[in-house]
């Protein structure tokens, strides 16, 4: 005879069993509509892979599971998907979440089934693949994925199987039924366990005393087979997991560890025959048996319903007497949660539906004062100390709690069930537990949101960091372009380097640096220099004259090259020269400070007192060489950036035609004042633009006051005219490129005609 | 020197005591000295405490320039996303009392959301965002990455058409909780009859 253990405290409520066993396992049939919530199982809910509409069959995946911990769901019949909503599920809050509905037809069609000829021969994450995607979940209550905790790690040994048959709670008699009826399947299923789990030791099925005729069959079913059934005393809660597992082997599971870690697995025998359908037929988990019990079912029973079944549709087949209900509970009385709706499915988890009167379950009476009696602590089958921590739930001091071990209270009841002062003792752990677990939660969260802030923090301040070292680098690249102007080398290479670059930015920070350095040469140094860059030139000038020469005279291939190299040190040479002729002048005339900027202005100053002796016609001459310059030069660019197809081209268009306008403006000058040559206003001309321009505008007013009113009226009319002329062609390309400038450019023509006309009258009206 | 302090017992105590204390001080000013903390530790603790909302409701632009004023000793009543028990740990933690929130009301945990087709694209509310949650680039639609909101609201604010909401977090069957149950016991015998609607009715 195995040896029995004992676990501490527990209580023992009247059974009331003998009500749901008069008769057999009935078929509930096919509703006219299944509901299946998403969640019907511990972790994360499904995601639905069928569509409004869609036509299913009985077997078929209408959602799949998300994540490691999860199951997928099942249309239990054929129909057709009217609608994916959030409806009200079987739960404590009475929440709405996501369901499937199916419209029933009736056919109850089945999908290709997938059975499995010998299990044996499966690789065990192939057989586990298979308990996953049926879909099953711990049918006991808790429902967590099985598929999850059959897939023990390879390093942990399992030396013990046990199989739940205990059910402990009252009312509740759906295992018991099973056991009666279906023990050849549940053998079945324990035969496929111990081959996925290979138990080193031992495979028991453990039963309370209570169910005779389901041992009897159970024992009878196991015949032959190394799979031992245990029977032990009634008491509740020893269904619970570590409780049986204590009963049946003496070995307590660690505070927060998991029956793996003393080398069991444990398994329901509703989830039993699940897995073993699913294996052996192929068959996901769709159905299964649920007790309809209490004195306000007029016939109740136990029922194998298809899963999505409404609990009202259930009902009417135990006989539910509504009026006579005080309160509809899903589950057992002291486990199980009272249900708001009668709308709401079957699942999973659904082992019990409890009709109670009010004189069979009477509302829980109001708690009164604790009396620290210590019964709590004598019924906790898990030895906490609930009177004790029922006042640190009441102070919420929740640090106590943890130390209190509250995460191993398995919320069994006993200790309310116990409790003289009908404290709900259980409902403050829970509402503990939950309020904890938020609070790990909210401390997670806050961790992260606090990473991200600094991250973003350092991010900022990285950012300005390297703004101000770029706008650093571009002052520094200013002072050193007006400071080493004169020093192509350096400037070539400060031009060659892009700011966006990194390395070449550090490059270029070097080089300013240097440059920064750089201004502090003296006029010696700094006029031993440019003589040596002249010599240099000069000589490289020689050679190369030379060296075209002699190519010219043998005819070399590389002449071209030659030739234009000849070119650019020659222009080099001339370059030289003249910096050095400007250095010698700057440096005679003004005593360079060393400073760039000062070095600058006193080159500008030379330059204007040079300038200021020459001939306002020189000047003009010299204007009008220099913009031709420009304009040659802009010209090439302009068509460059053609070629190319830049988008300067047109900038540059733009440039190229001012420019022409200024030389035109300046040979006109030019003209006059060698037709004149009359020292006019013109000798106080300076190179200042606005004077000239003011200037201009002078004599022009000063030439319109020698004309004739009729004269000046025929001149306005003109301008008037080709400003007209103007606007028009602009209007004409504007329009048709589309331009948003198209409203104003009309408005000034419009404006410019009125003009015009009344001009026109006047020339009229004179003439 | 022995025969001086046998002699005059006054004179040797005085002197072990002088000694004594030299020795201590210096090892005190030693581990001063070797074991000095960086930063105020303080500061630490009581950030560690704050939700890290960084929504500036206390006055204070972030959770840690809070958490430095408290060390300070500024109050600590004045974080609404964190509420009572944000207040009661660091009364705890503080040793002082705890006070009542200073504020009309503890902030329910919320999440913007950006009605996205009256978003102009402004970028202004991912500058406002303290931990960057929120995507999205210039006149290009905005939104709010929820599993990174901490609900802090300072995006609302600099938005120039209005088009963020705060929404508080939905209770779903995933983190809807038991409630702590009202001790009935709390009422005298009289009053506890569970057939209240008479006594109401009667009030």
């Amino acid at each position: 005879m195995r040896k029995i253990f004992d676990i501490h405290g527990g209580v023992h409520p009247p059974e009331n069993k003998v009500q749901s066993l008069s008769r057999g396992i009935e078929s509930a049939g096919i509703p006219p509509v299944l509901v299946h919530p998403l969640s019907q199982h511990i972790g994360a809910p499904a995601t639905p892979i069928v569509e409004v509409g869609q036509r299913v069959l009985k077997g078929q995946m209408i959602a799949d599971a998300k994540g490691f911990v999860s199951a997928p769901v099942h249309a239990s019949s054929s129909g057709t998907v009217s609608t994916i909503e959030h409806r009200e599920i079987p739960h404590p809050s009475g929440l709405l979440a996501r369901c499937i509905v199916i419209d029933t037809d009736g056919k109850d069609e089945w999908i290709e089934l997938d059975p499995v000829e010998d299990y044996t021969a499966l690789e065990k994450a192939d057989l586990l693949h298979r308990i996953r995607d049926a879909g099953i979940a711990g049918m006991g209550g808790a429902g967590f994925p099985s598929a999850v905790k059959l897939s023990t790690r390879d390093d942990v040994v399992i030396d013990t199987l046990i199989i739940n048959g205990t059910e402990c709670e009252p009312y509740i008699t759906a295992d018991d039924i099973l056991m009666r009826e279906r023990a050849d399947q549940i053998i079945a299923g324990v035969k496929i366990l111990q081959h996925l789990i290979q138990p080193t030791k031992q495979t028991l099925i453990g039963v309370e005393d209570n169910k005779p005729e389901g041992i009897a069959a159970l024992r009878a079913a196991a015949e032959g087979s190394n799979i031992e059934v245990v029977v032990f005393p009634t008491k509740y809660p020893s269904g619970g997991e570590k409780q049986l597992i204590q009963i049946l082997t003496g070995r307590e599971v660690p505070s927060g560890g998991l029956p793996a870690d003393i080398g069991v697995v444990c398994q329901n025998i509703g989830t039993t025959v699940a897995i073993h359908r699913a294996v052996q037929y192929g068959e996901p988990l769709i159905s299964r048996i649920t007790t309809v019990t209490g004195e306000a079912c007029s016939a109740p029973g136990n029922f194998e319903v298809l899963l999505g079944t409404p609990v009202d549709y259930l009902l009417k087949l135990g006989g539910f007497q509504q009026d006579q209900c005080i309160r509809l509970v899903m589950g057992g009385p002291m486990m199980g949660f009272t249900l708001r709706d009668t709308a709401v499915p079957v699942v999973k988890t659904t082992n019990c539906l409890l009709a109670p009167t009010q004189k069979e379950l009477p509302p829980p009476p109001p708690a009164q004062a604790c009396i620290r009696c210590g019964m709590c602590a004598e019924a906790c089958p898990v030895s906490l100390l609930p009177q004790q921590m029922y006042w640190f739930a009441r102070g919420k001091e929740y640090e106590k709690l943890e130390e209190h071990n509250l995460f191993d209270c398995i919320e069994c009841g006993a200790c309310s069930y116990a409790c003289p002062s009908n404290i709900p003792l259980v409902q403050y752990y829970r509402a503990s537990k939950a309020e904890i677990r938020k609070q790990q939660q909210e401390k997670v969260k806050s961790e992260h949101a606090k990473a991200r802030f600094e991250a973003r923090q350092i991010r900022i301040e990285r950012e300005e960091a390297e703004k101000e070292a770029r706008r650093k680098a571009r002052q520094e690249a200013a002072k050193k372009k007006a400071a080493a102007g004169k020093d192509p080398i350096k400037a070539a290479q400060a031009k060659a380097a892009p700011a966006a670059d990194p390395a070449q930015a550090a490059i270029e920070k070097a080089m300013a640096k240097r440059s920064g350095n750089a201004p502090e040469e003296t006029n010696e140094e700094k006029l031993a220099r440019l003589k040596k860059a002249v010599e240099t030139a000069e000589k490289r000038l020689e050679s190369a004259t030379a060296k075209l020469k002699e190519a010219e005279a043998a005819d070399a291939p590389n002449l071209g090259a030659l030739q234009t190299a000849h070119e650019r040190m020659t222009e080099k040479f001339a370059k030289a020269k003249e910096e050095l002729q400007q250095f010698e002048q700057a440096s005679t005339e003004a005593p360079s400070t060393g400073d760039p900027a000062a070095d600058a202005i006193a080159r500008a100053q030379a330059a204007r007192a040079k300038n200021a002796d020459k001939s306002p016609r020189e000047k003009a001459e010299e204007q009008v060489a220099s913009l031709e310059k420009r304009l040659s030069k802009s010209e090439q660019k302009l068509a460059e950036a053609k070629e190319s197809g830049s988008e300067t081209a047109e900038v540059l268009e733009q440039s190229t035609a001012k420019l022409r306008d200024k030389l035109d403006a300046a040979r006109a000058e030019l003209a006059q004042l060698s037709e004149s040559e009359a020292p006019v206003a013109a000798a106080a001309s300076t190179n200042d633009p606005a004077q000239l321009a003011i200037e201009k505008a002078m004599a022009a007013r000063e030439a319109a006051a020698k004309l004739s009113p009729e004269d000046k009226a025929k001149k306005a009319l003109e301008s008037l005219e080709a400003r007209v002329e103007k606007t028009r062609t602009k209007l004409a390309e504007a329009e048709e490129s589309g331009a948003d400038t198209v409203d104003v450019l009309r408005d000034t023509l419009a404006k410019l005609e009125d003009k015009l006309a009344e001009a026109r009258k006047e020339a009229g009206v004179e003439g | 020197m022995i025969e001086l302090l046998t002699q005059h017992p006054f004179i040797a105590a005085l002197a072990s005591l002088a000694i004594l204390g030299l020795a201590f001080g210096s090892l005190l000013g030693f581990a001063a000295v070797k074991f000095k903390t960086e930063g105020d530790p303080i500061a630490d603790q009581v950030e560690a405490l704050l939700p890290q909302t960084q929504c500036g409701q206390c006055g204070y632009p972030g959770c840690r320039p809070y958490a430095e004023a408290i060390a300070e000793g500024d109050a600590i009543n004045k974080c609404p996303p964190g509420g009572e028990a944000t207040i009661n740990a660091l009364a705890d933690l503080l040793d002082v009392e705890a006070l009542p929130l200073d504020a009309e009301e503890e902030s329910v945990p919320s999440v913007a959301f950006i009605r996205e087709d009256e978003c102009i694209g402004c970028t202004k509310c991912i500058q406002a965002c303290p931990v960057d949650a929120i995507v999205g680039a210039a006149k290009h639609m905005h939104t709010v990455v929820a599993s990174e909101c901490t609900g802090c609201d300072l995006c609302v604010e600099p938005c120039p058409v209005d088009c963020i909401d705060m929404i508080p977090l939905p209770t779903t069957v995933q983190n809807w909780s038991w409630e702590l149950p009202k001790p009935a016991e709390d009422l005298i015998a009289t009053d506890r009859d569970s057939n209240s609607s008479n006594r109401d009715e009667a009030a």
